[in-house]
């Protein structure tokens, strides 16, 4: 089993997709999901407070707003934790979208620079294109390790674990 | 609490994603204070992918893109609201864009009060305070701005962050005022208070309504149990059209405040988009004060200095304190004359107004120069030189805030 970054890193297609073939998808639902869920915190509606954008720091500089650097304590240690990952350029926003571009050019640039394979496709247009972009997606996960896990029936059924989200 | 009180305010939240950046309980915190709700128009997610062409504007960040189709629910009608809150990053260019461009559409093609602000992760309640409540009270209030004259007699109390202003009015004339540095502020304002009702030639109990306003507006007006306590955007704007007397049509009013300064598009005396602050003491009365104390000169008198000086003669650049003050030390030692470092810190601070500031109003003549630093003849020399437009200084300016509590506190004599 790899864990498996996506671009837009919210994709439920994508990470359905992954799912399917035995791999972890790293998304950033379950970032959020295990903000929302810890105690001791008050900061609706997603409980980021103004220590995100510290922890940001790790990704972005100072001088980057505030709303790329919550964004990224978010993302970043998905990035962190990602053994492949696939970009799917120009997606509709029903695909996915974190909402600031200035974070995705740099969520993909540093999953590009980490030096794990990398995906990068075009979202379709087409129908024929469509049966591509699943075939190409497909190829690549098949070519994923898979020895982590052992018992690929099982994982369509499991519920992304948090703890293995990379944090 | 009236029931107009009670009612909560509807503003849109339009913001690229401040949930994100650790200030949204800040937001929620003051529009709670101002029995406010924030809500976000809801709009179909295929709209998205059209919005841009729709707009005419093309960004790629998709809160951006949200930003742009919920200032279209609003316009359109689909979403049913009182005022609307812009909100982008700080520091972000393409928000800026949005931000502004959002701005001027919805106030173009609707009569929604429209405020706007750049958040940093350190964003607090207390700043949105302000810009919170001048704008529910556009909503809640519009009669009470509509009032074009002083009835009674009735006072006002500017508790400012350098000094304390007060005057006293009756029948729609000042008759008394008074003027004090802010230390202790209720110490300060029981002096000018004082100071106003013995030139007036009144005693406190027969003031019939008292107005506050200003930083300390809330711990003075308690103090003296004031019947209005209202914010200074929408004093300071009833005030200087008060002031100026062009309570009908367009102006722009520029507030040079002690700490931080206002511009302020009003309309019939009621204010529409406005700005608040500044990055840095640099741009406001303050700097004044640091330089004609550094000249040695007291600073009543600093304006007549900067009149008589050539701004061109010195390079400063006052967009931070520290530097402007480094300016100052390097153009004196290279000889330059007091007058023209006086001319050069006046051009600068209504450079930072101009850079900061008059970018996110829409300047309407008449210009109305308010506020402490508008005494200072160099200032509004300096701005008409920037803007190429008239400056209306009015008689008492520095009084703006007071006078203008005074006016809208005579709403609660009538009552």
């Amino acid at each position: 089993m790899a864990k498996v970054f996506i671009y837009p890193a919210n994709s439920l297609i994508l990470a359905d997709l992954i799912e399917r073939f035995g791999h972890k998808p790293l998304v950033i639902m379950n970032q959020i999901r295990e903000k929302v869920t810890s105690i001791s915190l008050d900061s609706p509606p997603l409980n980021i407070t103004p220590e995100d954008p510290k922890l940001g720091l790790r990704y972005a500089a100072i001088e980057v707003p505030p709303g790329v650097r919550g964004r990224m304590a978010l993302i970043g240690p998905l990035i962190e934790a990602a053994e492949a990952s696939i970009i799917v350029e120009n997606p509709p926003t029903n695909f996915g979208c974190v909402g600031c571009n200035r974070t995705n050019e740099l969520m993909k640039y540093l999953i590009r620079s980490k030096g794990v394979p990398v995906l990068e496709i075009k979202y379709p247009e087409l129908d024929e294109e469509a049966h591509d972009f699943v075939s190409k997606i497909v190829e690549f996960l098949k070519s994923l390790p898979k020895e982590k896990l052992g018992h690929d029936e099982k994982v369509a059924d499991k519920e992304p674990s948090e703890k293995e989200t990379g944090k | 609490m009236s029931s107009e009180e009670l009612k909560p305010v509807k503003i849109a939240l339009v913001s690229c994603g401040s949930e994100y950046s650790g200030v949204q309980p800040e937001f929620e915190s003051a529009a709670d204070k101002v029995n406010a709700k924030f809500v976000y128009p809801e709009i179909d997610i295929a709209y998205m992918d059209t919005i841009s062409r729709d707009f005419g504007l093309e960004v790629a960040s998709g809160d951006l893109r949200l930003m742009m189709a919920r200032a279209k629910a609003v316009v359109e009608g689909t979403t049913n609201v009182d005022g609307v809150f812009i909100t982008t990053c700080f520091r972000c260019a393409e928000g800026a864009i949005v931000r502004n461009e959002v701005r001027r559409y919805i106030h173009k093609n609707s009569s929604v009060p429209v405020i706007s602000y750049s958040f940093t992760e350190r964003t607090s309640a207390g700043t949105l305070l302000t810009r919170l409540e001048a704008l529910t009270t556009i909503v809640r209030h519009k009669h009470l701005l509509t009032r074009e004259i002083q009835s009674g007699l009735t006072a006002g109390i500017d508790s400012g962050s350098t000094t304390t202003k007060a005057v006293v009015m009756k029948d729609n004339e000042i008759i008394g005022k008074g003027w004090v540095p802010t230390t202790k502020v209720i110490e300060s304002a029981e002096e000018a208070y004082s100071l106003a009702l013995k030139e007036a030639g009144v005693s406190i109990e027969e003031i019939q309504a008292l107005g506050t306003t200003g930083y300390g507006r809330f711990l003075v007006g308690n103090h003296f149990k004031a019947q209005l306590i209202q914010e200074e955007i929408t004093v300071n704007s009833k005030g200087a059209v008060y002031l100026a007397n062009r309570q009908k049509g367009s102006a722009t009013v520029i507030d040079i405040g002690g700490m931080d300064n206002k511009a302020i598009s009003v309309e019939d005396g009621i204010p529409g988009m406005f700005t608040m602050g500044g990055i840095c003491a640099g741009a406001s009365g303050r700097f004044f004060e640091m330089i004609s104390k550094r000249l040695g000169v007291d600073i009543t008198d600093f304006g007549a200095m900067a009149v008589k000086g050539m701004q061109e003669n010195v390079f400063m650049n006052s967009y931070c304190i520290v530097f402007g003050i480094q300016s100052l030390v390097n153009s004196l030692a290279k000889g330059a004359s007091p007058e023209d470092v006086a001319a050069a810190a006046c051009y600068s601070v209504v450079e930072q107004i101009y850079e900061q500031q008059l970018q996110e109003v829409d300047v309407k003549e008449p210009l109305i120069l308010v506020g402490g630093s508008s005494l200072i003849e160099g200032v509004p020399k300096a701005l008409t030189k920037l803007l190429k437009l008239n400056v209306l200084v009015p008689k008492n300016s520095h009084l703006i805030g007071a006078v203008g509590a005074a006016l809208l506190a005579s709403g609660f004599v009538d009552e």
